[in-house]
């Protein structure tokens, strides 16, 4: 009985990894192929590149609440400063799409290193309610400060500059295929580096921190020193996508650093599914075509986002790829 | 210059006052249910909305007595519907279900009462000024400091002296033992869930005196609110208290001195207040933390 076990996990061992070889390639596939099979369903590609963006800005808030098992509700505050960052350096700084998105990136996430440290000790509700009320902070930041921010108009009067690459300059400001592959390039990236960071033995402290702090902790490892870094690094991804978020609309609105914004994002992981790496994109693919739709059919479509959120959180606690694992192993 | 500081601190203390009744409710529900209530602010617009509809049938007085208990019924069917399968789950998932029905509550008033600001009319005798030196002093103003006062001191003599609040403040220490002494935890969590959508439903029915009806009015005294919790230290009503009248009266203050930073003020003071005592002022360590 045994043997026969031994003999069967190898096989098991690979046939899961053969799955999870083809799941990877096909969710890569769909999204390279996004802007030819869209039009057919009727998307369009400036859709599609919002979908990246969110949902890049979802897996950086599941990269805390998921794998780490730490409520941020604050999270728009660091999207929102990449957005600003990126779009001052654009209209007062210089023309370069590159340099505005390090700009953008570097300060929503050293802004977040530094609040971090302040709130790192604090737990569950607390530290979510802490997140909740500094995250508003930037968001009077913006609204006041209009001579710089343009208050609640938002931010204007900038736009991504083409990419130059040596040897030839891609059109990005008006070919919106090639800005959607843009982003692209740059959502495969950070989320190369966010499984790369799950897959190493760090990766594994961030589990052992969720499914057990105490255990963790009596285990060696420095709790709130791999909470901070794990929340600084998520304010990174967060920035970086938020930075992508300016160059998309050409434009940063005080709204999105403000908390139901960081409750649209948490709402995306978890309506996909916090415990998968992938859940997030999916939730944010969902919640970004159902808010278009909704959004066209009536004024009062929050009323149906705040109905998705009641709906997500009694019927599908687990997400859409959980919810479908189970249906799959039942 | 006196009189202008006067009259800022004052305003300080009448908005701090606010805060106090709104964040009571708030913490109420936070300490023993360890729910962050989003809606909150939703409850509170529905109870100033309720009142402004009942106003021309029952007069002031009874639109601000019958208010707060419809409100409080609204929320115990909520609490017993949708909030009380969450409980002994992870708080993600009430504060997800509470923020979703904060946007319903906001839109929801809106498509009933219109996108429009509505009036709340107070009765004449308290709408003037008591003199012409304090003009800033209505008789409406004081009537709800007054009212604010009563309802804390109730409230707190309820919890003191009565069983259920008792048992709300042992709740609040250990539920798990409270339970196991034989209490009906379901029944006083939805007491207190009650009680704490009545004190907001409170809040509206006086804020609409004071500022007039809005379908955002609730969105906007939320995150006080927090603060005031954050400040006076989870866990503690009486550091709610102090909590939302500091606040109030900061923002009140630097209203004098530097007009742009009166909002941002209650956020400095939070920082400085988790530097320095990360429990809050009068927290308890390992409360919630």
């Amino acid at each position: 009985m045994t043997a026969a076990v031994d003999k069967a996990a190898p096989v098991a061992a690979n046939r899961e990894r053969a799955r999870s070889l083809a799941m990877l390639a096909a969710i890569w596939g769909v999204l390279a192929l996004a802007p030819f099979w869209m039009p057919y369903l009727g998307g369009y590609t400036a859709l599609g590149t919002r979908v990246l963006v969110l949902g890049l800005g979802a897996m950086a808030v599941n990269f805390l609440l998921g794998f780490t098992g730490v409520l941020s509700f604050g999270h728009a505050a660091w999207f929102g400063l990449g957005a600003y960052g990126c779009g001052l350096f654009l209209k007062f700084i210089a023309h370069s799409t590159p340099l505005s998105i390090v700009a953008g990136t570097l300060l929503g996430g050293v802004m977040g290193a530094i609040l971090g440290a302040l709130i790192v000790r604090r737990r569950g509700v607390y530290f979510a309610m802490v997140t909740i009320a500094f995250g508003q902070v930037f968001y009077y930041i913006a609204f006041q400060w209009s001579s710089l921010t343009g208050g609640d108009d938002g931010l204007r009067g900038f736009q991504r500059a083409p990419l130059d690459l040596g040897f030839t300059t891609v059109d990005i400001l008006y070919n919106s295929t090639a800005f959607y592959y843009f982003v692209l390039i740059c959502f495969a990236a950070a989320a190369a580096v966010m499984g790369f960071i799950l897959r190493s033995p760090f990766g594994r402290t961030m589990l052992a921190i969720r499914e057990n702090e105490r255990r963790a902790r009596f285990l060696g490892i420095p709790i709130e020193l791999h909470i901070w870094i794990v929340f600084t690094l998520s304010c990174f991804f967060m920035a970086f996508a938020g930075s992508l978020y300016a160059l998309v609309n050409n434009f940063a609105d005080p709204l999105g650093l403000h908390y139901s914004q960081s409750g649209n994002f948490v709402i995306m992981a978890v309506l996909g599914g916090m415990r998968k790496f992938w859940g997030p994109l999916l939730g944010a693919a969902v919640f970004v075509v159902l808010q278009d739709y909704v959004s066209s059919l009536t004024v009062n479509w929050q009323f149906f986002i705040g109905l998705l959120f009641v709906v997500v959180v009694l019927f599908f606690p687990r997400g859409l790829l959980g919810f479908f694992q189970q249906r799959v192993q039942s | 210059m006196t009189q202008l500081i006067l009259f800022n601190v004052t305003n300080g203390l009448i908005i701090g006052a606010f805060y106090v009744l709104m964040a009571i409710g708030l913490s109420l529900i936070l300490n023993l249910s360890n729910v962050i209530n989003f809606a909150h602010g939703g409850f509170l617009v529905v109870g100033g909305y309720l009142a402004y509809t009942l106003e021309p049938y029952l007069g002031f007085w009874g639109a601000l007595l019958a208010s707060p208990f419809l409100t409080a019924i609204l929320g115990l069917a909520i609490e017993r519907v949708l909030i009380r399968p969450l409980y002994g789950r992870d708080p993600l998932y009430s504060l997800l279900l509470t923020f979703g029905l904060a946007f319903m509550f906001e839109d929801g008033t809106r498509f009933i009462w219109g996108a429009q600001g509505k009036p709340f009319t107070v009765p004449d005798f308290m709408a003037q000024s008591l003199s012409t030196e304090f003009f800033f002093l209505t008789g409406y103003r004081l009537f709800m400091v007054a009212m604010v006062a009563v309802t804390v001191t109730l409230l707190f003599l309820l919890l003191r002296f009565t069983r259920a609040g008792i048992r709300i403040r042992a709740g609040t220490l250990d539920l798990d033992t409270v339970s196991a002494l034989g209490v009906n935890v379901r029944g006083l969590r939805s007491l207190n869930f009650g009680v704490g959508i009545f004190l907001a439903g409170l809040s509206g029915v006086l804020a609409g005196g004071q500022l007039g009806l809005e379908p955002t009015m609730g969105a906007g005294l939320l995150m006080p609110s927090f603060i005031a919790i954050i400040v006076g230290g989870v866990g503690s009503l009486i550091g709610t208290l102090v909590g939302g009248l500091l606040i109030g009266v900061a923002s009140g203050l630097t209203a004098v001195l530097l007009p742009s930073a009166s909002e941002a003020v209650i956020y400095v003071l939070m920082a400085v207040v988790l530097l320095i005592r990360p429990r809050g002022l009068f927290g308890e360590e390992g409360m919630l933390t």
